[in-house]
């Protein structure tokens, strides 16, 4: 079962169904998020349905680009002989 | 019969015994050791044992509480399925290193006063440096001389602390510190953030562990950020200046493992990020907060100790470490895959692991402090985490393009070892009472409301979905990153050059100018003396030495030795003698 499950995750001619279900999950969680009951926050933020979804979404998206910027700009990235 | 027997005492036995013994019965031993120590733990009461003077002082090696206890658990468990991922590996001094450092680790846990903690702590950076060393490769050796230097530098620093803070209170009972303002406060707060990794003294961990042995980085994932860890929440508990280090520490380690193309340096840096979180919570100081950081730790030490097998797994199999020569694996390896996956969902807090009970008490008390900028950096690590360990790492490790190997799944031990580590990780998840039981502070904290639930699963999943939507950017490069090692590894070269290049210079122009300057007049100056020495000393010497001779050859010529020539000069004598004296008197 534990090989289907992983063999499905890396077969190519599953990659529709994939994002098929992927999509599903997405829209099912930010429903769940408008269902769900409110009644204890610290922050305004605890009270916004689908704050998660657009916060994880902008923050994936702001550590991919700022890192690399970084990486690139920055001078952090070197070539793998650097100290040798 | 003791009632009261140090875990540590069982691994240092165990590490004695350890090098008579070979094949089944080494093997065996491996895994009597760690369930011993874990008795031991269990048959523990709190109070205090081990107490003793010396020298006048008095110590305390075993302070059993409720917080040395929930890190006593973990240790030991964890020792128990380290041992049996390296089950396979035949030679004995890695065992004999392990079983140092987990009894070390011990030591720091139990330790009552600062002595105990100074010695356990320094015979834990030898300990571990040898798991390091163990892999042979220049580069390892390199790298653990510099977590070695790093650790003893450390320890130094602790040491000076230690006298200080005894010579200003007097006691050297281990407890929370005051600020007084002195610099023992400081020196021992140093020594315990380098040891728990905070930037910029993180470097040695990332630089360190992804060169250990594929075993030996199991262990060093579990025991030195976590004692730190813990040492912290005893003496520093409240301190503001950790929550801000902490933060941006979680926040650092996101950014460097999306740079990062090792996939055991990738997971080293998600170590910094998720101590960031704990050390937020000692921040804090709250009986919430520090019951989230010393959770997170010990669900930390199962997660994290699993993806370091499930990553060593993959080098021990196909010898490969960089995620540009991995890819496509999943074929012959579905176990470690599945497995790996377990450790990643954890650690990303997915609800039903374990970072999810654990990490969000830690963020709830930051919260709960009204720190609103805290939780929103807290959130972005959390984003990050799911985005490397659980996305890009499995990504291009096991699925993205086929790197053509083949290997099988690694050995029934390694396999065993991650399968524990799992059935934890979602146990600890399904039912969190049983690890909030064991917390210093009653726990008053529902993880599983339905808001948490479906946020966390958007800020997982979106990110997902940003990781597939940019996985063009985020494609690994064969670099490596600068990072605050820089200035040690740059700067020891800095010295050579200066010891190789000015240095020398200057010694060798010494050497010309006495070569030809000093040494030229000197050779002049003796010339000089040795002629004036010939010409005009001699000389004298000479003269006098003549004349001595010419008289000496004309007194000899008087002594004739006929008697009467003698007589006759006494006579002489006499008459001369007679003569002066009537003068005198006369005149």
């Amino acid at each position: 079962m534990i090989k289907r499950l992983v063999h499905f995750f890396g077969e190519g001619g599953k990659s529709t169904l994939r994002w098929r279900l992927f999509m599903a999950s997405l829209a099912a969680i930010v429903i769940a998020d408008f269902l769900v009951t409110r009644d204890h926050g610290d922050f305004f933020w605890d009270f916004l349905p689908g704050w998660g979804a657009g916060f994880g979404f902008l923050s994936c998206a702001a550590i991919v680009f700022i890192s690399k910027f970084f990486g690139h700009q920055g001078g952090i990235m070197r070539d793998e002989d650097y100290y040798d | 019969m003791t009632d009261w027997v140090h875990p540590a005492l069982v691994f240092v036995v165990g590490a004695l015994v350890l090098p008579l013994l070979k094949g089944r019965l080494l093997q065996v031993w491996l895994l009597v050791i760690p369930v011993a120590a874990i008795a031991a733990v269990a048959a523990m009461t709190p109070g205090e044992f081990g107490g003793f003077e010396f020298l006048g002082v008095p110590l305390l090696i075993g302070k059993v509480d409720k917080l040395s206890l929930v890190f006593a658990w973990v240790f030991t468990i964890m020792a128990f399925i380290g041992c049996v991922y390296s089950l396979h590996v035949h030679r004995p001094a890695q065992h004999v290193a392990a079983f140092l450092y987990i009894g070390s680790a011990l030591g720091v846990v139990f330790a009552g006063d600062w002595f105990t903690l100074l010695v356990s702590w320094e015979i834990m950076a030898f300990a571990s440096a040898y798991l390091i060393f163990a892999s042979r490769q220049a580069p390892a050796v390199r790298a653990g001389m510099r977590y070695l230097m790093v650790h003893i530098t450390g320890g130094v620093l602790l040491f000076g602390g230690i006298v200080l803070h005894g010579m200003e209170t007097g006691s050297y009972l281990f407890g929370p510190l005051e600020n007084s303002g002195g610099l023992a406060y400081t020196l021992i707060l140093v020594s315990f953030i380098l040891n728990a990794a905070v930037p910029p003294l993180n470097a040695w961990l990332t630089d360190a562990y992804p060169e250990a042995t594929v075993t030996g980085a199991v262990f060093l994932s579990a025991f030195t950020t976590k004692t730190a860890v813990y040492v912290l929440i005893r003496a520093y508990p409240g301190t503001e200046i950790l929550i801000w280090l902490g933060a941006a520490m979680a926040l650092y380690g996101v950014i460097y493992a999306v740079l990062e193309n090792d996939c055991r340096r990738l997971l080293a840096y998600h170590i910094v990020s998720q101590v960031g979180y704990m050390v937020v919570g000692v921040g804090i100081g709250t009986e919430m907060a520090l019951n989230g950081t010393a959770s997170h730790a010990f669900a930390h030490i199962f997660y994290k100790g699993l993806l370091f097998m499930g990553a060593g797994a993959v080098i021990h199999m196909t010898g490969r470490r960089k995620l540009t020569e991995l890819g496509g694996l999943y074929r012959t390896m579905p176990w470690t895959v599945a497995l790996y996956m377990i450790g990643a969902f954890a650690i990303s807090a997915f609800p039903f692991f374990s970072g999810f009970v654990t990490k969000s008490m830690v963020i709830a008390a930051a919260a709960g402090d009204n720190r609103a900028a805290v939780v929103l950096m807290l959130t972005v690590a959390s984003s990050g985490t799911f985005l490397h360990t659980g996305l890009k790492l499995p990504y291009y490790m096991f699925f993205a393009k086929d790197c053509g190997l083949r290997p099988k799944e690694p050995p029934i031990n390694m396999l065993l070892a991650m399968g524990i580590a799992a059935v934890l990780c979602i146990g600890i998840g399904l039912w969190p009472g049983v690890l909030y039981n064991l917390l210093p502070y009653p726990v008053d904290y529902a993880p599983y409301t339905g808001a948490h639930i479906t946020g966390s699963l958007g800020i997982l999943m979106f990110t997902a979905l940003g990781f597939f939507l940019f996985l063009k950017a985020l494609d690994p490069e064969p670099t490596i990153s600068l990072d605050t090692d820089w200035v040690y590894r740059k700067g020891a070269r800095l010295f050579m050059w200066f010891a190789e290049k000015p240095v020398v210079r200057w010694e060798s122009m010494v050497s010309t100018l006495s070569d030809t300057v000093i040494w030229r007049s000197l050779n002049a100056i003796a010339r000089g003396s040795l002629k004036s020495d010939q010409n005009i000393v001699d000389a004298i010497v000479n003269g006098v030495a003549r004349t001595a001779l010419a008289c000496g050859a004309s007194v000899r010529r008087m002594q004739t030795g006929v008697v009467t020539h003698y007589a006759g000069a006494m006579i002489g004598g006499v008459l001369a003698s007679i003569a002066l004296y009537v003068l005198l008197r006369s005149g």
